[in-house]
Formats: structure tokens, C-alpha cells, sequence
């Protein structure tokens, strides 16, 4: 894909020898203000990528966690117009950053497949991982998405068996989401002996960098998965930083962003130091 | 949306699992291998004769099979117009046309190797059914039920316990049918290994309407039988409650292709379209993607899916099965909603005329049905699917007519 950001990014890192940190956090999640003073911090933080949770009323592959930031963020009025109006708002300040838009389809059904690849590409958008739109549904977003210049990212999961990856690898672009363990977002953290020979064999099937999600929670685990791994995904214990930083009524508070920033350098510390071992 | 009309209303789903535009398979990666050997074992069953005896012997001898065919001479009368007979799908065991569709995945879930069961409920009609289907067969069975409905139907709640179910309320969301299959979808993509997930609604990611619908359509495959002998004819009319709208295919679909014969879905009107207070998913809603298929789903501007409301706890889902979406397209089947108050009438009615205490969910059909009879000839005929017993809502009615219990 011509000029596109995450390949960019990969291509950097690559030289510099270390996996990236891939971060997740919910658009509108506690409050559109905070929200946006969040993503803002990320990339000084240590951010390479970063992700942006479409918030949805239903998200069937979620844990309590990222559940529960949803509805945070839908209870603070968040909708697909302020999430691709803060991803505008981000890119006057960073054009570098990398930002992926992942959640469930109906949303995007609903605002108009055309009318959101329009505008997501226009607001600076460079990939999508939708959750409930396997490869069976690639003619309805996938290849439209892929015609607009916006990766559309698979997501690869334990029961992903030799005989189906390439079937998912097919089409997919940017990079290629590994979902460690079969269960939720938040859900216990994944055994790196058994995500090391995932990892390779995906990447006997691709080119493609391998990005490792679900279950990473501090730097320590980053740095495991990292030694393996392209990417390291971080979700939902960012949201739990968010939630542990609400003021007692529940709403965002000076400390909200400044407690996803501090985790985020941890973390960011932990590929670092994947980094040093690997280059070693 | 179709202005070509099909050769066939009974061709579909497509290999893809689409009926038009509706059905598919919306879901995780971690699900879809399973979903693809769920379909392959499915189409297996579907040929084998040995499977399809072993059903038909569970039907008879477990369940009851088939129901009677009862022509409703006391409300025929009252109404003063059609013949009105009802399939009694409310004395299968367990009450409702839930455990047809039970024993055939319990059946498949054996066939496929798996050894733990995991359902959703709204009302627990569909829970009671999993549960007993999982008693019968030994395996362990874990039942996922909004906290709401937890409360509001606490004989149910007892009934799965005393078959040994495990009750998981859950609290996720406004707690109640929709949560449930959240949930349930939640612990399935964690158990994906040992556990078969028994979908109570002709709805869900293919292959899961075609194989409810094709288990639920032994209603509709009696009827046929059972009114040639009784009249010598086919119905003029079919009317069934539509929720999710499982008993309502099993009805319909053997029937689709009789163009003389016309038929009435009923959905749950609340109290008005007027308000978000109902749960007239097709009357209301527009298409969308949830829990695997797209369909008619209550939803706002946003895509974000809204609660319904019925005073039926069975009919209080926010989305209706892809082949409905479909019919109703297609201009097949007509979709009409009915009022809690309304169907409150006809439930007090078919006590008193009939000696039969229906379930709220087809005293919805049954309300559909006074409307339209007394404008029928005498000769004409309308069969309505009577798919529960109103044991279970009797504190609710009770609560609604300010009565104390």
C-alpha cells in the first residue's frame, strides 16, 4: 500500500531492531475531552501504534473491561462522528503515529461502508481490525477498505489451523493480529512458549509483521512476547489505567491521562528491552 | 428490496448462510473454524438416516410428538367468523416448542464430540429445554440469563437448578436476553475446545437458522398432515408469535411455497411503536450485524443496539432471524405488532373460552387472530402455532392485572 503509515513504522523499527507497542484505548473512554488528552500523550509515551476502540453496545468478544469502557465512553455521548473527529483533531498534531480504528461492524454498517471508508481515510486512518467480519465477509468492507488505502488487519487465533491461515492471511495487510489466547480481551495471560511457535509458524505463511494481543499487562510480559513478536498489543490494562483514574463520580480526572501515559512508558520500557536482548 | 420473485421461498439459505442480503456469519476468528465444522456436521446429520430415527424416536417418546391439532370450537364461536385451530405446541414436555429444537443439537453436539453445554435464555423456556436435553444425555450444562430476567422468571430459575444447569445471571449491559447471548458467545469463544452452544432462536451466525428452523419445522410438517385430515384441505391462514422466531419458521416454512396460504408473523408491540417501550424488531428496526447474522435489530442512529421491551420476557430481544428479515423482504409473510395490552386480553380470553392457559408469547398470535377471524368466512380456516403454556407467566399477568399472588 502506497504511503502508508504502518508500514512505515514497521520499516523503522525493523532497523532499530526492537518490536513495537501497540496501544489500545476506547474513543470517547471516560469522556471525548479526556479521551483525546489521552491519544495526545501516547506517542511521547512510547506508543508506536495505536489503536482506537469503536465503542459498541454489544462488543461479544470483549472482556469486563473493555465492556465496560464502551459503555463509559456511549454514556459520555461518544459516536463513529467524534471518534473520526478526534482522529482528525490528533492529526493536526502527529502525522506520523500510526492509527488503527478496531471494534464490531455495525457501527461502520450503519454510518455507510463508503460514506466511513471516505471519511476515515480523510481523517487519517490507516487500518481497521473488525472483529466479527471474517475473511468469509471480505467482499463486503475488506476489499472496499483496501481500495481506499486503509489496511484492513485479520486477526489470527488458536483455533486458526494450517490448513485456514492462508485463507486468513489472504487480503490482510498492514500487519497481522495474533490473538494469544481463545477467549476475551483481558482474559488470562498467554503462555510465551506456545505464542513463540504461533508466531513462527504465521510467519512461515507471511511477510507480514506479527502483532501479539490479549492478556499483556505489564512490561515484563511486553518484553517476553516482544523477544517473539513484531508487535506487542496492550488493551485492557490501559482501560483498567483509565478506569482506576475516574474521580468518585465517575467522570475523568486530572490524573486520567497522566495514568495511561505512565503505564505506557513502563511498557514501552519492557520492547525496549526486548530490543537490547534480541540485538545482544 | 426483491422485485423478481423467487421459484421458491424454502431454497435458502445460500452455501454462504445469506437469505437476500440477511443471515451470514458475523463472527470472531476464534469461533468461525467451529461454526464451519458445526455446518459440516450438520449437513452430515441432515443425511443420515440413523440420526434422523434417533430424532423422530425422541420426539414420539420423550417429547410427546406430534401434538395435537385442536380445532377451537369455543373461540370459533366466540369470534363469529374463520375456523380457528391450534397447533398445541404448548404440551410437548418441558412446555414450548423449545425442546424440538434442543433434542436435534443435543443430538449433533454428541455427534461432534463435545462434552459441555452452554445456552441462553430470555424467559428460561429455552434454558429449561437445554437443561433437560443436557440431563437426559449427561452432560454438564451452563445457562446464561440476564440478571433482570433472573428475577422476573424465578420458577424457571428452579426448574434449570433442579435439572442440574448451572445459572449464570448476567449483569453486563441492562441484563437481559441480548446480554445473555453476549455472554454465552463470550464463554463460548473461551471453551472453544469441548463446548457446543445450543442457540434457542432461529437467528445466530449460519449454519444455526437453518438448522433451528429445520428442527422446528416438524410443527409446521404435522400441521399439514393433520389438517388434510381434518378438513381435507390446507389452512386459508397461519399466525405465529415471532421473538426470535423460532416457532414461527417451524411453522411457516413448510408452507412458504402454498401462495394461496397467508401468513402473519406477530411481534411485540409493548406499549407503542410510538415510544422505544417494544420489541417490533421488523415493524420498527432496520438491518444491521449482531450476534453473527445481519437482520432487522432495534437500533439507533449510532448502530448501537437498543433494550426492548416486552411484557413477554420470550419475545424481549432487540433482533428476529435472518429468514424473517428476509420474508418479509421479500413480501412473503406479513409482520404485525401487537400490544402488551392486547395480548393481556387474549391470554384471559382463551382461559375462559377454551380452558387453556397459553403463554404470553402466542397470546400475541392469539390477539393477531381475533382481530382477523371475525372478518373471515365461516368456511375459511387460520391455524395459529399455541408454542408455550402460560404456567410461567402467571405472576406476570397476575402483576398486570393488579391481582396479588
Amino acid at each position: 500500500m502506497k504511503n502508508s503509515r504502518i508500514d512505515t513504522r514497521f520499516g523503522e523499527l525493523k532497523k532499530e531492531g526492537r518490536p513495537a507497542l501497540v496501544t489500545f484505548v476506547m474513543g470517547g473512554d471516560p469522556d471525548p475531552e479526556t479521551s483525546l488528552e489521552i491519544l495526545k500523550g501516547l506517542p511521547a509515551a512510547g506508543a508506536d501504534l495505536i489503536e482506537i476502540g469503536m465503542p459498541f453496545s454489544d462488543p461479544m468478544a470483549d472482556g469486563p473491561a473493555i465492556q465496560l469502557a464502551g459503555q463509559r465512553a456511549l454514556k459520555a455521548g461518544q459516536d463513529m462522528i467524534k471518534t473520526l473527529q478526534m482522529v482528525r483533531e490528533f492529526r493536526t498534531g502527529d502525522n506520523e503515529t500510526p492509527i488503527v480504528l478496531m471494534g464490531y461492524y455495525n457501527p461502520i454498517y450503519i454510518y455507510g461502508n463508503e460514506r466511513f471508508l471516505d471519511d476515515a481515510k480523510e481523517a487519517g486512518i490507516d487500518g481497521l481490525i473488525i472483529v466479527d467480519l471474517p475473511p468469509e465477509a471480505d467482499d463486503e468492507l475488506c476489499k472496499p477498505a483496501m481500495a481506499h488505502g486503509i489496511h484492513f488487519i485479520r486477526l489470527a487465533t488458536p483455533t486458526t489451523d494450517d490448513a485456514r491461515l492462508p485463507r486468513v492471511l489472504d487480503n490482510t495487510s498492514g500487519f497481522v493480529y495474533y490473538v494469544s489466547i481463545t477467549g476475551i480481551t483481558g482474559a488470562a495471560a498467554p503462555d510465551p512458549a506456545k505464542v513463540a511457535a504461533s508466531v513462527s509458524r504465521i510467519k512461515q505463511s507471511t511477510d507480514l509483521p506479527v502483532a501479539v494481543g490479549f492478556g499483556v499487562t505489564n512490561a515484563e510480559q511486553a518484553q517476553t512476547i516482544g523477544e517473539t513478536a513484531d508487535a506487542v498489543v496492550v488493551g485492557s490494562a490501559l482501560v483498567n489505567a483509565v478506569a482506576g483514574s475516574l474521580t468518585e463520580s465517575g467522570k475523568g480526572g486530572p490524573k486520567t491521562s497522566e495514568a495511561v501515559s505512565a503505564l505506557v512508558r513502563d511498557l514501552a520500557s519492557g520492547v525496549r528491552a526486548a530490543k537490547r536482548k534480541s540485538a545482544a | 428490496m426483491s422485485t423478481v420473485e423467487p421459484n421458491s421461498f424454502r431454497a435458502g439459505p445460500d452455501p454462504e448462510g445469506h437469505f437476500g442480503i440477511f443471515g451470514g456469519r458475523y463472527v470472531a476468528e476464534t469461533l468461525m473454524p467451529l461454526i464451519l465444522d458445526l455446518e459440516k456436521a450438520y449437513y452430515e446429520a441432515k443425511e443420515d438416516p440413523e440420526f434422523k430415527a434417533e430424532l423422530e424416536h425422541l420426539n414420539t417418546h420423550y417429547s410427546g410428538r406430534p401434538s395435537p391439532l385442536y380445532f377451537a370450537e369455543g373461540l370459533t364461536k366466540h369470534l363469529g367468523g374463520a375456523k380457528i385451530y391450534f397447533k398445541r405446541d404448548e404440551l410437548n414436555h418441558t412446555g414450548s416448542h423449545k425442546i424440538n429444537n434442543c433434542l436435534g443439537q443435543i443430538l449433533l453436539a454428541r455427534k461432534m464430540g463435545k462434552t459441555r453445554i452452554i445456552a441462553e435464555t430470555g424467559a428460561g423456556q429455552h434454558g429449561v429445554a437445554t437443561a433437560t436435553v443436557a440431563a437426559k444425555f449427561g452432560y454438564p450444562c451452563v445457562v446464561y440469563m440476564g440478571e433482570t430476567d433472573v428475577e422476573r422468571q424465578s420458577p424457571n430459575v428452579f426448574r434449570m437448578k433442579l435439572l442440574g444447569a448451572e445459572i449464570v445471571p448476567v449483569t453486563s449491559g441492562a441484563g437481559t436476553l441480548k446480554d445473555a447471548m453476549n455472554e454465552a458467545l463470550r464463554d463460548w469463544v473461551t471453551n472453544v475446545e469441548d463446548t457446543y452452544y445450543i442457540i434457542g432462536t432461529a437467528a445466530g451466525p449460519h449454519p444455526y437458522p437453518e438448522l433451528v428452523r429445520d428442527f422446528q419445522s416438524v410443527i409446521g410438517n404435522e400441521v399439514r398432515g393433520q389438517i388434510m385430515e381434518a378438513e381435507g384441505r390446507l389452512p386459508d391462514m397461519l399466525i405465529a408469535a415471532v421473538g426470535g422466531g423460532s416457532n414461527a419458521i417451524g411453522l411457516f416454512h413448510p408452507f412458504l411455497d402454498e401462495k394461496d396460504i397467508q401468513i402473519v408473523g406477530v411481534e411485540a408491540g409493548g406499549h407503542g411503536l410510538d415510544g422505544d417501550e417494544h420489541c417490533a424488531s421488523i415493524s420498527a428496526g432496520k438491518p444491521g450485524v449482531l450476534h453473527g447474522n445481519r437482520t432487522f435489530l432495534l437500533q439507533d442512529d449510532d448502530g448501537q443496539i437498543l433494550e426492548g421491551h416486552s411484557i413477554s420476557a420470550g419475545l424481549d430481544y432487540p433482533g428476529i432471524g435472518p429468514e424473517h428479515s428476509w420474508l418479509k423482504e421479500a413480501g412473503r409473510v406479513d409482520y404485525v405488532p401487537i400490544m402488551d395490552t392486547e395480548a393481556l386480553e387474549a391470554f384471559q380470553l382463551l382461559c375462559k373460552v377454551e380452558g387453556i392457559i397459553p403463554a404470553l408469547e402466542p397470546s400475541h398470535a392469539l390477539a393477531e387472530v381475533m382481530k382477523r377471524a371475525p372478518k373471515m368466512g365461516k368456511d375459511q380456516i387460520i391455524v395459529m402455532n399455541l408454542c408455550g403454556r402460560g404456567d410461567k407467566d402467571v405472576f406476570t399477568v397476575g402483576k398486570a392485572l393488579g391481582f396479588e399472588l
